[in-house]
């Protein structure tokens, strides 16, 4: 099965960061990805720009309405993701516990969608 | 006995194995498979009478619906690669008998995956291992079954989209989870012994479910924490008929009639509790060594109070919370007297100020001291916070004793 790793961190503690521990986190995530590829889990993963660089978009009636910011205010903010490969989802939630920032924010684990191939 | 209610019997006590095997057959899918246990059973209702009962019942069950599952299978395009499963027409070959415990283990786990939520993984747990229907779990828990029936097909859903493994979970997480389980057994009982508000029928069942799965998880796993949780929950039980009266008052453990507690049931806990507190004893198996201790004073005066604290304390290093340093006090206060125990709780007031146990254990030394008036305002505090209505009247009861200066046993207070 597939399964989307959500990375959720809250943006202004991040920014609180020393320089040294900022390193180390980009070391950690460095090494964690490097691994996950060798295990043969890794299928897609990147980092996602500050929530102040969101844009949402909504289509109703044939109007489209921009808007600045993301969908929803939240403590935490969507900060990056892995698309991972795992036998079932105790594999994906383990693979999730060692992300460098399930140690400070929140992982959320989902499962991909797969649909009926036409017959 | 007659066919029928050896079908019963045998529904009431294998249905669990039949379908814990078939949901393995299915791959996981739960409505698959408590669908081919009711055709099976039907089944057995069918040929039993007329080919006569089976030698092994179990085995010709579990034969029935493990071919009834690979059926539907073959009949699922969906799950075309599925069809190179071999198709056993003859009797269940002895390898399939032997994983048979594995698949309650394998049933048990996944009902109570920590991705599920709490909530759900008591009404799985009650709904797949113990048969309790949809209903019956709704009455129990006091909600609607419709609301109870979303619960069952969401918390299904949830094992099969999410990919929760039908597993025993791998040596390094197995202790965790194997608590997760004990933690849900405990709450089901709980919710039965407690029976302060419901059905009060409805809810001791529950207590006795709770002990039938503890067995099934002691038989499964010979853990000794398993064993420990099962020697509680049968001593508690054990004084069941003992604990209210026939107005459904509060009778105290001290004043208990000890004739009437369970003793087969207190023999068989007894016999559990030495290999429970074996090595690195859990919290369960520490307090069920104090629910020994009391179920085996042959009179309250008799109970081994020094023994009861040093388990306390100990539970009290291990499982830190102020509801054990309550108890602890309490013993203590029985040991060495109301001061010192008065001592002790003095510095849990913060934390258990709105539990009503805390004032009452506080107003009954202060009682036992004769500072009267400051142990019936305690008992004041404790009937503000005090939830079940036959522990409101017993503090009532004491608080009135308390202004008319009535004669006093030398009892002791509501017990937490």
């Amino acid at each position: 099965m597939q399964y989307l790793l959500l990375i959720y961190d809250a943006e202004q503690e991040l920014k609180k960061m020393s320089p040294a521990d900022m390193q180390k986190m980009h070391d950690d995530y460095m090494r964690f990805t490097k691994e996950i590829i060798q295990s043969g889990h890794h299928r897609a993963g990147n980092a996602l720009q500050a929530v102040s660089t969101a844009t949402t978009v909504r289509t109703r009636n044939g109007k489209t309405t921009t808007t600045d910011g993301p969908f929803a205010e939240t403590r935490e903010q969507l900060g990056g993701f892995y698309l991972v490969e795992a036998a079932n989802l105790d594999e994906a939630l383990k693979i999730a516990a060692r992300i460098p920032s399930a140690r400070t924010g929140s992982i959320e684990v989902r499962p991909i969608m797969v649909f009926d191939q036409p017959a | 006995m007659q066919r029928a209610n050896l079908i019963e019997a045998v529904y009431r006590t294998e249905r669990a194995r039949v379908l814990a095997t078939t949901i393995r057959v299915t791959h996981g899918d739960f409505d698959l498979a408590e669908e081919i246990v009711q055709e099976t059973f039907a089944a057995a209702v069918t040929h039993w009478p007329v080919e006569g009962t089976p030698q092994e019942p179990l085995a010709w069950l579990i034969s029935v619906a493990r071919n009834k599952a690979i059926d539907a299978i073959r009949r699922n395009i969906k799950l075309r690669e599925l069809l190179t499963l071999s198709h056993d027409d003859t009797a269940t070959s002895d390898a399939e008998m032997h994983a048979v415990p594995d698949d309650r283990l394998r049933l048990i786990f996944t009902c109570c995956h920590p991705a599920l939520a709490r909530e759900a993984q008591i009404a799985l747990t009650l709904h797949t291992l113990g048969g309790l229907t949809t209903e019956e779990i709704a009455r129990a828990f006091l909600v609607q079954p419709a609301t109870m029936g979303q619960r069952l097909v969401r918390a299904k859903n949830k094992i099969r989209t999410a990919g929760i493994p039908y597993a025993v979970p791998e040596a390094s997480d197995l202790l965790a989870r194997t608590e997760a389980v004990m933690e849900v057994i405990y709450l089901v009982f709980n919710e039965g012994y407690a029976a302060t508000t419901g059905d009060a029928w409805v809810r001791r069942d529950l207590s006795s479910e709770a002990i039938r799965l503890g067995r099934i998880l002691v038989d499964l796993t010979r853990s000794p924490n398993a064993q420990g949780l099962l020697a509680l929950m049968l001593l508690q039980d054990s004084r069941r008929d003992a604990r209210s009266d026939e107005h459904g008052d509060v009778i105290l453990l001290q004043d208990q009639d000890r004739s009437t507690w369970d003793r087969q049931q207190i023999e068989e806990a007894l016999a559990l509790v030495p290999i429970a507190l074996r090595g690195n004893p859990s919290g369960y198996a520490l307090q069920a060594a104090i629910a020994a201790l009391h179920a085996s004073a042959p009179t309250a005066d008799q109970t081994d109070w020094p023994q009861i604290v040093a388990l306390y304390a100990e539970l009290l290093r291990r499982e830190p919370s102020a509801v054990v340093a309550l108890n602890h006090a309490v013993a203590v206060a029985m040991c060495r007297g109301p001061a010192e125990g008065l001592d002790l709780l003095a510095p849990l007031e913060q934390e258990l100020a709105n539990y009503h146990l805390w004032h009452a254990a506080r107003a009954d030394l202060l009682r036992r001291l004769d500072r009267k008036q400051e142990a019936a305002a305690a008992y004041e505090d404790a009937l503000r916070w005090v939830g079940s209505e036959p522990e409101r009247r017993f503090l009532r009861k004491r608080l009135q004793e308390l202004q008319l200066g009535t004669g006093y046993s030398n009892a002791r207070g509501l017990a937490p």
